[in-house]
């Protein structure tokens, strides 16, 4: 393939990689990403190893379904042992409940089926002759699709278990949490076409913490890295827009309706995390009736997110890299996934275990 | 407890395959050697001392594949094919190949003739016959279609391994990595894809005979199941030297680029049925490529690597953008991304 039209030119790389060098602090820097396609594009390309040893890289809470907290996934195990029909993204499937996942609730005889789309889950209601409960989740970049679905005049049968986030609420809140210490942000391409960069100037806007939007192309991420240091120089942080071919500061407007039309902002749980104000999507009293939890009640003991020995929750939060994890290649691996970040294809310990991540080669 | 069963991973070539056989296969046979290369090697097959210091070559090879008809093939070349390169990456002229089916009640007579038409003409190929064959039938539904088995004998004067890579040498492939493995998931259904991509399945002998001749082979492996990532990992654990490639030399199509982006899989983990790697001593690096470029099957050979001692029994892949990973081992068949 030919590097220099896929924006991985190796001579521009070197360029970058050495102005990286030039603008490093010489004392430790964590830059923190939050989007599993990121964590990918580093890992397969080895971009760490283009990183001075005083910057670290680290995938924050980048992947949707590893973040979904276990009560939520509770609510859809607890919807099909009702007897709905529960339809969901594959990478949905393994992750643990509190009791369950959804693969074993499965495998214990109740529908649970995966789609590739909300409007997949439409066609399965249209056929079902039972009620069918689309479980929703995903960042705002899946937000919209499932707010167009439930605009555009759906079966009676079908419902919505909402859980979707919103990023630049987390990238706030993990700020806060004891022994972050995250020096800059390598913001989200894909959610940022639809937010805007002005979307995150009201949770980091006074945070005066080094932001750049980053697109997924080898040369896109060292270019974004190289601007957040360069604004860590010289003391002038900012939201930086290092992805301009596609990310413009309004985002995307007709995606951004829909989210308002259907959704509202809500106090919601992260796994991992906690409960950060504002930082996910519910419906609106006025599409009440397509609420899941509404229609079904529910009843559930308390949810446990954590999974015992597990570090996602460090990881999750860029605290800790997957081969911090004492469980990390041992027992815990894509086949026998201990949490939800080796679960998801997106999740941290997935990408460094299928891609050779957990070293950096000189 | 839950009872432990033989899942799909045990059969994907991977990681996974190869704890089955090291712990539960090999330790039951005390006998497991009839030449130089045994059992224990788990090269591509196996070796049978000869008087007079030649070599016996015996692999078999069991085929099963959906569909049938695949974009650039179907099961009969694609057995004939795999049995034949087996015995091809040991160095060895294939002299003759059994043919065994397992057939499901109801199987169109048409489409094993197709089948067996297919497997003739691979033969005829590389010069090379069948010699005796089985027919067994299963009522419906107790097996998919058809699944075929078939054993190759080869000749060589001295069969070469898997493993004997040495520091300095240089890695070549044959051809375009990963067309066969991309056009089967093109070819599923549920992805609502169209492409032009064909499997590359073929059989090698004549073009690796080329290579044979100009001497300097050291080791091959043909990349199939777990595709180049799995055969170059195994290739190195078993020299214990390194393989360093490089990601921008590797040889693939842009539709298989293309396709592998948006499925989510690399085409390095997927299989080919007409390709080897070769790993050949330094000096005969290039006369090598240049023999093997001569032939059609070898026309995008390329030299995509070296043998280091840097970092024992790993592959480390030398990234397009100029960054350094290790390549591991996959684990079993990939999935693709769905979200």
């Amino acid at each position: 393939m030919n590097g220099a039209l896929r924006f991985a030119d190796p001579k521009r790389a070197r360029a970058l990689a050495d102005a990286i060098g030039t603008l490093a602090p010489t004392e430790p820097f964590k830059i923190v990403h939050v989007c599993g396609t990121h964590e990918m594009a580093i890992t397969r390309g080895g971009l760490r190893s283009f990183l001075p040893e005083t910057v670290d890289l680290l995938e924050g809470p980048g992947c949707p379904v590893c973040v979904t907290p276990a009560a939520d996934i509770d609510a859809a195990v607890a919807i099909a042992q009702i007897g709905a029909i529960v339809c969901t993204f594959g990478d949905m499937m393994r992750v643990p409940g509190s009791r369950q996942s959804l693969d074993e609730a499965r495998a214990e005889g109740h529908d649970v089926r995966t789609v590739l789309s909300a409007a997949d889950a439409v066609d399965v209601a249209r056929r079902a002759d039972r009620e069918v409960v689309f479980f929703a989740v995903g960042f705002e970049t899946t937000a919209p699709m499932t707010a167009a679905v439930l605009l555009d005049d759906p079966p009676g049968n079908l419902s919505a278990l909402v859980s979707h986030k919103q990023i630049p609420q987390a990238m706030a809140a993990l700020l806060d949490l004891p022994d972050s210490r995250i020096g800059g942000y390598l913001a989200p391409g894909h959610v940022s076409t639809i937010i805007g960069t002005r979307a995150y100037e009201a949770w980091l806007g006074d945070r005066r913490i080094p932001t750049a939007v980053g697109g997924f192309e080898p040369l896109d991420i060292l270019y974004a890295i190289a601007l957040i240091l360069r604004q860590h120089r010289d003391r002038s942080p900012k939201i930086e827009n290092a992805y301009p071919r596609a990310v413009d500061a309004d985002g995307n407007a007709a995606a951004l309706r829909l989210i308002n039309e259907v959704f509202e902002s809500a106090d919601t749980r992260w796994r991992g995390i906690g409960t950060i104000p504002a930082s996910g999507y519910r419906l609106r009293a006025s599409f009440a009736a397509l609420d899941a939890r509404e229609r079904f009640s529910i009843e559930l003991p308390p949810p446990r997110d954590e999974v015992p020995g597990c570090r996602c929750p460090d990881v999750l939060t860029a605290r800790a890299v997957p081969s911090d994890c004492p469980l990390f290649s041992a027992e815990c691996t894509p086949l026998t996934p201990v949490g939800p970040c080796m679960v998801g294809s997106e999740g941290a310990c997935s990408i460094w275990f299928r891609y050779g991540g957990g070293r950096t080669l000189p | 407890m839950i009872e432990e069963r033989v899942t799909s991973l045990h059969g994907a070539g991977g990681e996974v395959m190869g704890r089955l056989l090291a712990e539960r296969v090999l330790p039951r046979f005390a006998h497991r050697s009839a030449g130089r290369i045994g059992l224990s090697a788990l090269d591509d097959g196996g070796t049978v001392a000869l008087p007079r210091g030649a070599e016996l070559v015996v692999t078999t090879d069991s085929h099963v594949v959906k569909p049938v008809f695949f974009p650039g093939g179907d099961i009969g070349r694609l057995a004939a094919a795999g049995t034949i390169n087996d015995l091809a990456v040991m160095g060895a002229r294939p002299l003759a190949l059994t043919f065994a089916a397992i057939i499901e009640e109801g199987f169109p007579i048409a489409d094993l003739e197709r089948i067996l038409d297919s497997f003739a003409t691979v033969l005829d190929e590389v010069d090379s016959a069948v010699a005796c064959g089985d027919t067994k039938v299963m009522p419906p539904g107790e097996i998919d279609g058809i699944a075929l088995n078939t054993t190759g004998l080869g000749a060589a004067d001295r069969a070469i391994s898997d493993a004997e890579a040495r520091p300095g040498d240089r890695i070549l492939v044959t051809g375009t990595i990963g067309d066969h493995g991309m056009a089967l998931l093109a070819a599923r259904e549920e992805f609502h894809l169209e492409t032009t991509i064909e499997s590359d399945v073929a059989a090698i002998w004549p073009m690796i005979e080329t290579a044979l001749r100009t001497g300097g082979v050291h080791a091959m492996k043909d990349p199939t199941r777990g595709g180049l990532a799995a055969a170059l990992n195994e290739m190195a654990r078993k020299s214990g030297f390194s393989l360093e490639i490089r990601e921008s030399t590797i040889p693939i199509r842009e539709d298989v680029g293309g396709l592998a982006e948006i499925l989510g899989i690399s085409p390095l983990e997927v299989a080919n049925e007409g390709k080897a790697i070769v790993v050949v001593d330094p000096s005969h690096a290039d006369a090598i490529l240049g023999a093997l470029k001569c032939h059609p099957l070898g026309r995008n050979a390329a030299i995509v690597g070296t043998v280091t001692e840097e970092y024992p029994g790993r592959v480390v892949l030398a990234t397009e953008v100029g960054g350094r990973r290790f390549l591991d081992m996959p684990l079993g068949d990939p999935v693709p991304r769905i979200c």
